[in-house]
């Protein structure tokens, strides 16, 4: 019996990228894709009985933090990868702020030698720096972070502040065909900011971070991107003035795309003072929901969810920042930023559906089809489950709760605001090139 | 004189007498968003029997005779430390003061253990002051003992909001119909924000008049989500002023210059200090206040800082009574 080989039966079979809603079954052979149809049947071939559960092809994350090399105590990039597959994620783009960062074809070599020999359950793709060490200051060698595998070019978290020196990478960038993936925020504008510039900031006596920082930094990469003819990929949307802003874009026919992340899309601001499922009354100054870019408003959210309706925003990416425990238990302007969000993504993202905001197509949509044309088909990565294709699958039970406990999770980074939260829509298995990558203990493949 | 006067001076100069304290609720003193009028009044009441032991020539009492008190100021103070410790001494505490400013923080510890270690001492109350935010709130959340916030970043200063508000009310009685105007730097001010949260139950009229740039964006929405309905933003110092009862001109750090959030202290003394020209407008024998240090000629000139309607030495005074009958509280509350 080959291990990369399954016979899934009585699926829902979500493929949006081909319009493809229908009970089928799956046959993957040799790692790819067979036949969809109903009442398959294949000898030696081990069978997976979905029935009730939804198959859509594996989820791909443009935007994560694998932490390795150089910050092993936060995660690495086999426990992200585990991670990853816990979460229904087959291929995740690794941003490049390690240390050293992915700044060389050296350090990408690096990455990529690990992820093959440690994380080989998910499709780890890395993305290069735009600038040396990060700085802004110079540009990568581009071409050769290009060759060694990069999939884009990002100085996610340090955003370039350089209109001269972002042309010029966008220029270069251009002409590999690949995108450069901005976290867009004015560095001196949000400077000393911890969460959104509104009511809570004013209540808790923190300095805000301003729409403004985000959206002046969208504005001006768009005008670089008709500049430059450069794909542009904006990450983690936040506000609705950027959801706007790239609406107009892509209305002028420009090269942009956005993402937003899952915590964006359904927590505000008043995340940081008020935990539903916490019942002290102590006011909190929670950590976990210290993030950037911040939660925003209940406006912000609504503008984003009709950016995913509406075509504007074209992927959604959990932005997985793992940090240590010590990192978060700590003065609230001291602490690390970010969430661990592989592992909660689908099942946040399901309250979406569940209270009819998006619908289930939608929510699928911008997790497989949407990243995956960002990626331009790459290393075979196609957000299908047309036959040929490579057998990147998640199975999903929409009507399952759980529980988010931060015990369960794989990452090493417990860091979430959703922990105790009970959500409906859970993964119950996660296949990679037809091997399984995660199954849930609840179910079983028959030998 | 207070019913808790009566009482105190009926068990003469020894211990304090018991005290019905059922409306008590505090383990914490964290801000005084969370405080009842009820309990502001408590707070006051005892303080007027402190006020009545500060004026002895013996100033201790054994009433917290055995109990530990720590101060622990990640920043540097000597008022508000001392005015703690004078307390927690003149209650017959045992204190202890630690200067994290130096010790843990340089050495990289972080906050929750520095304090763990406190609470391993069996300290009972932990008076802390820190340059964060929501630091003392953290550490309630982390520790089984009392925490006492002596100023926590920009967030919240509550003693000191009590103290403004206890001497407001030894002032001018009862302060319903009355407007307090709090001018400066609002953006920065634990005690601006402490004092709208106090004052909320007392039917004052609270204006804030900051420059532009010296209130965070979302503080109109902050009053409104709040329900501050007595809390208002005017810009204007004139204006402001017009009837005002209360008046408190807020520390201007020199740091506010060089960072850009105002062109020079040249300017902001023409637009915003407080003096006798700018104290007319105000109601006769409208009261000062100003929660120190006062930087004299910026935000406040000389005269009125020294003036008649001054009642910066009394804040002091003050001060002490009211932190003793913080102490107090937090310790009863624990034992009875
Ligand atoms: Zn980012």
């Amino acid at each position: 019996m080959k291990s990369n080989s399954l016979l899934i039966k009585n699926a829902r079979v979500m493929d949006p990228a081909n319009s493809q809603d229908e009970i089928s079954d799956i046959l993957i052979e040799g790692g790819v894709i067979k036949q969809s149809g109903r009442n398959l049947t294949a000898s030696g071939v081990a069978v997976f009985d979905a029935t009730g559960l939804i198959a859509c092809p594996g989820f791909i994350d443009l935007h994560c933090h694998l932490r390795e090399p150089g910050f092993e105590d936060k995660e690495t990039i086999a426990s992200g990868a585990s991670a990853a597959a816990h979460g229904g994620f087959t291929t995740i783009c690794c941003m490049p702020n390690t240390q050293p960062p992915l700044d060389s074809a050296s350090a990408i070599d690096y990455v990529n030698k690990i992820a093959a020999r440690d994380a080989a359950r998910v499709t780890v793709l890395p993305v290069g720096c735009i600038t040396r060490g990060r700085a802004g200051q110079e540009i990568t060698e581009m071409i050769e972070l290009a060759e060694a595998g990069c999939i884009g070019f990002s100085d996610d978290g340090s955003p370039v502040s350089s209109a001269r020196v972002m042309s010029i990478a966008m220029e270069n960038a251009a002409g590999l065909g690949l995108p450069v993936i901005d976290h867009c925020e004015d560095l001196e504008l949000s400077r000393g900011g911890h969460i959104n510039d509104g009511w809570v900031a004013a209540r808790l006596g923190l300095k805000g971070i301003p729409a403004a920082a985000e959206e002046s930094i969208v504005a001006r990469d768009i005008a670089l991107a008709e500049m430059t003819g450069v794909r542009l990929h904006v990450t983690h949307l936040s506000t609705q003035g950027s959801v706007a802003l790239i609406r107009n874009a892509k209305l002028k026919g420009l090269k942009v795309t956005a993402d937003v992340t899952p915590h964006h899309l359904t927590l505000t601001e008043e995340r940081v003072i008020n935990n539903p499922v916490k019942t002290d009354t102590l006011l909190a100054y929670d950590t976990n929901a210290k993030v950037n870019p911040p939660l925003r408003t209940a406006a912000d959210i609504q503008a984003l969810i009709q950016g995913l309706n509406d075509g504007t925003i074209d992927a959604i990416a959990t932005d997985h920042a793992p940090h240590t425990r010590e990192e978060k238990l700590c003065e609230f302007e001291t602490a690390a930023v970010g969430i661990s969000g592989f592992e909660t993504a689908f099942g946040v993202l399901m309250t979406l559906v569940n209270t009819g905001e998006i619908s289930l197509n939608t929510l699928i949509a911008h997790l497989t089809a949407g990243p995956a044309r960002i990626l331009n088909n790459r290393r075979g990565i196609s957000g299908t489950i047309k036959p040929s294709a490579r057998a990147d699958i998640v199975l999903l039970d929409i009507n399952r709760e759980w529980l988010v406990d931060v015990r369960d999770m794989l990452s090493c980074g417990k860091n979430t605001p959703f922990d105790g939260y009970t959500l409906k829509g859970m993964v119950v298995a996660t296949i990679h090139g037809g091997e399984v990558a995660y199954i849930h203990q609840s179910v079983r493949i028959s030998r | 004189m207070s019913l808790y006067e009566a009482k105190l001076s009926a068990a003469g100069q020894g211990t304090l007498p018991p005290l019905s304290i059922g409306s008590w609720q505090h383990k914490h003193v964290l801000d005084l968003d969370d405080f009842s009028r009820e309990e502001i009044d408590l707070v006051f009441e005892i303080a007027d029997g402190m006020v009545e032991i500060l004026a002895r020539d013996v100033k201790k009492v054994p009433t917290l005779r055995g109990k530990t008190i720590a101060t622990m100021f990640f920043e540097p103070s000597t008022r508000t430390r001392a005015s703690f410790e004078l307390a927690a001494k003149y209650l017959g505490a045992d204190t202890v003061s630690l200067d994290a400013v130096k010790s843990s923080v340089a050495k990289g510890e972080s906050l929750i253990d520095s304090l763990r270690t406190l609470q391993a001492l069996e300290i009972d109350t932990i008076i802390i002051r820190h340059p964060c935010s929501g630091a003392a709130c953290i550490a309630a959340q982390h520790l089984e003992t009392s925490i006492i916030n002596a100023g926590d970043g920009c967030h919240a200063h509550p003693s000191q909001g009590l103290l403004d508000i206890y001497t407001m009310k030894r002032q001018l009685g009862d302060l319903s119909g009355k407007k307090m105007v709090i001018i400066g730097d609002i953006m920065h001010s634990r005690v601006a924000r402490s004092n709208i949260w106090g004052t909320r139950t007392f039917g004052i009229s609270v204006v804030l008049c900051p420059p532009p740039t010296l209130v965070q964006h979302g503080m109109s929405e902050m009053i409104e989500r709040c329900g501050l309905n007595h809390v208002r933003i005017e810009h204007k110092l004139d204006a402001a002023l017009e009837d005002a009862d209360i008046i408190m001109p807020l520390r201007l750090q020199k740091e506010r210059q060089p960072s850009g959030l105002i062109p020079s202290i040249r300017e902001y003394i023409q637009q915003y200090q407080l003096n006798p020209k700018r104290l007319l407008r105000a109601r006769p024998g409208a009261i000062v206040m100003h929660p120190g240090p006062m930087n004299e000629g910026i935000e406040i000139s000389h005269d009125v800082a020294y003036g008649s309607n001054s009642l910066i030495e009394q804040q002091v005074t003050n001060g002490v009574a009211i932190r003793m009958a913080l102490l107090y509280l937090i310790s009863g509350g624990k034992n009875r």
